[in-house]
């Protein structure tokens, strides 16, 4: 870990603290009120705003898990620096493809 | 006439193994005490490592009953439950003989910190005049007192876990030269402290102070270079 990856971490950190609790939020209120995926899809499908939303929780994650797990993987493997970076960095793209593509399969019209 | 203590003691390098030892208990015995006598009276090949015995040198750490402790200071009466002690070498380090460890690393860590004062002026200038109560110095005073014994470099997890971390001993030393107004190598100090291995890498477990034998803080100290080096980040003093 170095000063560049701190802050990176820290300011998704704080990126995602309030994403975070918004989504909880959205959670329990549509199962409160027994929302239907075809009323959810209805209310997410073509919303720039949800866009933004998950697109920005998807983008802060794909870079906050990495660094997380580079160092867990530098603290507890044998694996070398630049293996662990590599691996790291290759997990982060995949959250980032597979939270992306979970946001268009519900903002897309 | 107090039971002898049961004293098992490591013997051998790093393959080597505990030796049972008995050892006469008396008042006012410290761990050092306790080795000293076996080496003196059982097994002159004991290897140990000491000087002052006032837990002023920092020379005497060792591992007792699990815990790495300053054995000069470490009254038996106060760690030998039952009547048994476990001593070793403290661990981080790799093992010379027995009781004694290479402590290379530790303190070339303390050089790649640049735990060395920098000087401003030349030893003509007059001497510097710093309030006591400045707030700069008095951060520097509470980190300090450091006697480079290593029990937190052998009680921190992190350094076990990643060995180009630099260590709270360390960190702590670049904290008080960090804040010490005379000195002029906070650039060179920051950028290696901001750097991979340096206090980045700190998880706060505060093993270091909890251990330290002297009651530093090495984790606040860790977590005031945080603080510094990412402000210098920003403000693009330093790169990474």
């Amino acid at each position: 870990m170095n000063v560049r990856f701190y802050v990176w971490q820290r300011l998704t950190a704080a990126i995602m603290a309030p994403l975070a609790f918004a989504h909880l939020i959205v959670i329990f209120y549509a199962t409160r009120h027994g929302l239907s995926a075809a009323e959810i899809l209805g209310r997410t499908r073509g919303s720039a705003a949800w866009a933004a939303f998950y697109g920005l929780f998807v983008a802060a994650i794909a870079v906050h898990v990495p660094i997380g797990l580079r160092t867990v993987l530098i603290e507890w493997t044998s694996l070398r620096r630049r293996h662990c970076n590599m691996a790291a960095l290759a997990f982060g793209l995949l959250l980032a493809v597979i939270g992306l593509r979970a946001v268009a399969a519900v903002v897309l019209p | 006439m107090a039971a002898p203590l049961d004293v098992l003691l490591w013997r051998g390098g790093s393959n080597g193994r505990y030796q049972i030892y008995e050892v006469p208990r008396r008042e006012n015995q410290t761990v050092l005490d306790v080795v000293t006598w076996v080496q003196r009276h059982l097994d002159a090949t004991l290897s140990y490592r000491f000087a002052c015995r006032v837990g002023m040198c920092g020379s005497c750490a060792m591992t007792v009953n699990g815990r790495p402790r300053w054995t000069c200071r470490t009254h038996v009466s106060k760690v030998a439950g039952g009547g048994r002690l476990t001593i070793g070498p403290i661990e981080n380090l790799p093992v010379i003989k027995d009781l004694a460890v290479d402590m290379t690393a530790f303190f070339a860590k303390w050089q790649a910190a640049n735990g060395v004062f920098a000087p401003s002026a030349t030893r003509a200038a007059p001497i510097a005049r710093i309030a006591p109560g400045k707030a700069s110095r008095r951060a520097a005073d509470a980190a300090i007192e450091c006697i480079n014994c290593a029990v937190c470099y052998a009680a921190c997890d992190t350094v076990r876990w990643n060995p180009a971390y630099l260590g709270p001993a360390a960190l702590n030393r670049a904290w008080t030269l960090l804040n010490d107004e005379r000195d002029a190598g906070n650039a060179k100090r920051l950028a290696v402290i901001a750097d991979d291995g340096g206090c980045y890498v700190c998880h706060s477990h505060q093993s270091c102070q909890e251990h330290c034998p002297v009651g530093l803080n090495p984790t606040a100290s860790i977590a005031g270079l945080k603080r510094r080096a990412m402000a210098a980040y920003l403000k693009g003093k330093i790169g990474s």
